[in-house]
C-alpha cells in the first residue's frame, strides 16, 4: 500500500497537533493501513514535535497498534474471563487451524490476521469472534469454519 | 436548536418535548447495543423502520432504538409500548408479523415471547420476567427510554435538571456535602469515598488554577461491561455527572478515557457530547451561568494497566501508560501535574440522581458501608446472562439463582469470581454472602468494576488462577521487578501444576511469592495481582 503522508497530516490537523491526542491520531492512521508504517511514525513525531522514541514507545506499548503489516480482514478472538470459562481456548485453536496461522500472524495471502483480545464487553454472548468489527456470539469450534467461509466466499466472489 | 440560556429555558424545552409526546401512543423499541448487534439487531431495526414506513401505520407509531436493556441473553429484543410486550431473539423474518399483528392489532405473538425456564410459562410483559424481579435499576432503567442519539429523550426524563440545580441553586460546598452524605463510593473497584476525592481536588493548589476532570471508561476487567453499556445507552447521564463534578471542583477541562475495544460507546458518546454543546450544556457560559466546561474523548490503546489512574494520565499525555508511585495523589498532582479528579463511568452516572433526589433518599439504599446500587455483569455458567443492577447487600445466592436463574443443565455451582484479575474466587459455601465493598474484601476478593463470573463443577480452579496470572503477566507494564518477574514465576508454577508437574511445596511458594508481589509492587495492578491465586488456595486447597 502506498503511504500518503498528506493523509497523515490531515488526521494530525484534525486533532489540532495536540500531543494529548497521540494515541487517537495513531489509531485513526492505523484504521486506514491496518498497521503503522515507519514513515507514518516519523511523520507523526515531526508534526507533533515529539521525540521519535516517544511515538515508537507508544506504538509498541499499546496492544492496539501493530508495526507489522496486517491482513485485509482482522480476526479477533475474545479471551475474556466469561469467554474463557465457556470454552474460548478451544474456539481459538479451531480458528488457528482454519486459518493456518498462530496468534498475531497473518495468512500468506494477506487475507486474514489473527489476534486475541482480553474482553470485548459482550460477555453474555461469549465466546465471541469478531471479523472486521462484526461480532459473532456464542461460538463453538464447530461454527468457526462457517464464519470464514462467508468471508472467503465474499473475497473470491469479488475477485472473480 | 438555539443554545439554552437559563434554567427556565430548559424547563420550557422539556415542556415542549413532553407536549409533543403521547405516552399512550404505540412505540416500538429495539435495542441496538453491542450485545444486540452481535445477534443481528441492526437488521431487525432496519426492517422495523422499513415496515413502519410502508404500512398504513406511517406517522402513527413511534420507533426508538436504544442501548442494551440488560438481559443480553435474549437479544435482539423488541418491546412494544405502552403495554411493554416484549419479544426476544427476534430476527428480520419476524418483523412483518410483529408489525401487522402486534403493532397494528394489539395481538400477542406467542412464539416470540420469553419462556420462564422454571415454570415453562410464556411471559408477555417485560417487567414480569424474573431476571428483572429483584433488580433495582436506578441507572440502567432509563436506557429503555433513551435513544442515545437524541438528547431530547434524556431531557424528557428530567435530564440536566440536576445540573441546573447545581449551577443556580447550590454552592459547590453544598454539592460536596450532598455527595458526602449520600455515601457514594467509587464504582471503579476500590470503593474510595467520592466526596473525599472531589474535596481534595477542589482544595489542592494549582499553579495556574487549572484542574482536570476525567471519566475512566477504560474498563479493562475481562468479564465486566457495565461502563460500556452506560456509555452506549445513556451517555448524557455520565456527561451531566461530569459537569456537576467540574463545577464543584472548579474544573473547565474534562476527558473521557474510553477503551478502543468499545467502538459503539465512542460513537454514541461523541454524538452526545456534540448535542450537549449545541444545547448549551457544554462549552462557554453553560446555561447562561457563566461557568465554562468542555469534554474531550480520548481513546485508550488497549492496555489493562491504563485503568490505573497514574498510568491512565500518562497515556492521556501521549506517553506510554506506565504508573508512577502515588506518594502524591493524583487529586493533588495528576494530569500535567495539575489537581485531577478521576472517577469511573458508573460513579459519574450516580451523581445527577443524588442531586435530583437527595442524599437522604440515596443513603437509604444499600448497606451500612456501601450505599446505592451496583451494576454487575452476571456471566459465565449461569442461565440468564446480562447486566444486573441491584441494591448493595443482596446475596450471591439471590444473584445467581433468583436473577441468574441458576446453573445450566442442572450442574453444581463451584465458585463465583468477582473483581476481575484483582479479585478472587468465592466458593459455593459462601453463597449467602451479602455483596458490598467490605464483605467482598473480607472474603479475600473485591468488588472491582462488577464482573461476576459464575463457574460450575466443570471449571478447573487452578486453570482459572492460571488464566488470571497469564492475563496479568501479559498486561504488566514491566516497570517494577516484583510484578514483572514475580508474576512470570507464578505463571510457571501454575502451568506446571495444570500440566501435571506440580510439587507439594508449590503451594507454599505461591503463597510466599504472592505476599511479596502484593507488598512490593509499584501500583495497584501488582498490588492485587496475586488475589486470584491466594483466594483459590484459601478456599480450594483441599479439593
Amino acid at each position: 500500500m502506498e503511504i500518503d503522508l498528506k493523509k497523515v497530516d490531515v488526521i494530525v490537523d484534525q486533532y489540532g497537533c495536540n500531543r494529548d491526542s497521540l494515541i487517537s491520531i495513531l489509531q485513526d492512521i492505523q484504521a486506514g493501513y491496518h498497521y503503522l508504517p515507519e514513515e507514518v511514525i516519523r511523520q507523526v513525531a515531526r508534526r507533533l514535535d515529539l521525540p521519535l522514541i516517544q511515538v515508537y514507545g507508544v506504538a509498541t506499548f499499546f496492544k492496539a497498534f501493530s508495526l507489522k503489516p496486517r491482513g485485509k480482514h482482522l480476526v479477533h478472538v475474545c479471551l475474556g474471563t466469561a469467554c474463557h470459562v465457556r470454552g474460548a481456548p478451544a474456539v481459538l485453536d479451531e480458528v488457528k487451524r482454519q486459518l493456518g496461522v498462530e496468534t498475531g500472524d497473518t495468512t500468506k495471502d494477506m487475507k486474514f490476521t489473527l489476534e486475541t483480545v482480553n474482553c470485548l464487553g459482550a460477555c453474555a454472548l461469549g465466546p465471541i469472534v469478531v471479523v472486521d468489527g462484526n461480532y459473532q456470539g456464542k461460538m463453538r469450534p464447530g461454527k468457526v469454519k462457517g464464519v470464514f467461509k462467508q468471508y472467503r466466499g465474499a473475497i473470491e466472489g469479488k475477485q472473480a | 436548536m438555539n443554545k439554552l440560556r437559563s434554567a427556565a429555558g430548559l424547563e420550557q424545552l422539556r415542556n415542549r418535548i413532553m407536549s409533543q409526546r403521547d405516552p399512550e401512543r404505540t412505540c416500538v423499541v429495539t435495542s441496538v447495543g453491542t450485545c444486540g448487534l452481535a445477534r443481528g439487531a441492526a437488521g431487525v431495526a432496519q426492517a422495523i423502520a422499513t415496515e413502519l414506513n410502508k404500512d398504513g401505520l406511517k406517522g402513527t407509531v413511534d420507533f426508538r432504538t436504544t442501548g442494551c436493556h440488560g438481559f443480553c441473553d435474549i437479544e435482539p429484543v423488541v418491546v412494544i409500548y405502552p403495554k411493554r410486550i416484549v419479544y426476544c431473539h427476534v430476527t428480520t423474518a419476524d418483523v412483518p408479523q410483529i408489525i401487522s399483528e402486534t403493532v397494528a392489532k394489539g395481538k400477542v405473538i406467542k412464539r416470540l415471547l420469553y419462556t420462564n425456564p422454571a415454570t415453562g410459562r410464556k411471559i408477555v410483559r417485560e417487567q414480569n420476567i424474573p431476571f428483572y424481579g429483584k433488580q433495582y435499576r436506578l441507572l440502567t432503567d432509563s436506557i429503555r427510554f433513551v435513544d442515545p442519539h437524541n438528547i431530547e429523550d434524556y431531557i424528557a426524563l428530567g435530564g440536566y435538571t440536576a445540573l441546573c440545580k447545581v449551577l443556580f441553586d447550590m454552592h459547590p460546598e453544598e454539592v460536596l456535602d450532598e455527595i458526602s452524605k449520600s455515601g457514594l463510593r467509587g464504582r471503579g473497584g476500590a470503593g474510595f469515598p467520592t466526596f473525599r476525592k472531589w474535596e481534595a481536588a477542589r482544595n489542592a493548589p494549582s499553579c495556574d488554577g487549572v484542574r482536570y476532570i476525567i471519566c475512566n471508561a477504560d474498563e479493562g476487567d475481562p468479564g465486566a461491561y457495565m461502563d460500556r453499556s452506560l456509555l452506549e445507552g445513556n451517555p448524557h447521564s455520565v456527561i451531566e455527572g461530569m459537569i456537576i463534578g467540574a463545577r464543584t471542583i472548579g474544573s473547565h477541562h474534562g476527558y473521557v478515557y474510553v477503551r478502543n475495544e468499545y467502538p459503539l460507546a465512542v460513537d454514541n458518546l461523541g454524538i452526545a457530547l456534540e448535542q450537549a454543546r449545541q444545547y448549551g450544556f457544554l462549552g462557554k457560559d453553560i446555561l447562561g451561568s457563566g461557568f465554562d466546561f468542555d469534554v474531550k474523548i480520548s481513546r485508550g490503546g488497549g492496555a489493562f494497566i491504563c485503568g490505573e489512574s497514574t498510568a491512565l494520565m500518562a497515556s492521556l499525555e501521549g506517553r506510554i501508560g506506565e504508573p508512577r508511585p502515588k506518594h502524591i495523589h493524583t487529586a493533588l498532582k495528576g494530569l500535567y501535574d495539575r489537581p485531577t479528579n478521576l472517577n469511573n463511568v458508573e460513579t459519574w452516572a450516580n451523581v445527577p440522581l443524588i442531586i435530583n433526589r437527595g442524599a437522604n433518599w440515596y443513603s437509604k439504599i444499600g448497606t451500612e458501608g456501601s450505599k446505592g446500587t451496583k451494576i454487575f455483569s452476571l456471566v459465565g455458567k449461569v442461565n440468564n446472562t446480562g447486566l444486573v443492577e441491584v441494591p448493595m447487600g443482596i446475596t450471591l445466592k439471590e444473584m445467581v439463582y433468583d436473577i441468574g436463574g441458576g446453573i445450566p443443565d442442572g450442574r453444581k455451582l463451584k465458585a463465583i469470581q468477582t473483581g476481575g484479575p484483582s479479585g478472587g474466587c468465592i466458593p459455593e459455601s459462601l453463597i449467602d454472602l451479602p455483596v458490598d465493598f467490605d464483605k467482598l474484601t473480607e472474603a479475600g476478593s473485591m468488588m472491582g468494576s462488577g464482573g461476576m463470573i459464575v463457574m460450575d463443577e466443570d471449571n478447573c480452579m487452578v486453570d482459572m488462577a492460571r488464566y488470571f496470572v497469564k492475563f496479568l503477566t501479559e498486561e504488566s507494564c514491566g516497570k517494577c521487578v516484583p510484578c514483572r518477574e514475580g508474576l512470570d514465576r507464578m505463571l510457571d508454577i501454575l502451568t506446571d501444576i495444570t500440566e501435571g508437574r506440580g510439587k507439594p511445596e508449590d503451594i507454599e511458594l505461591l503463597e510466599e511469592l504472592g505476599d511479596v508481589i502484593k507488598e512490593a509492587s509499584l501500583c495497584g495492578l501488582g498490588g492485587t495481582a496475586p488475589n486470584p491465586v491466594l483466594s483459590t488456595i484459601r478456599y480450594f486447597h483441599t479439593f
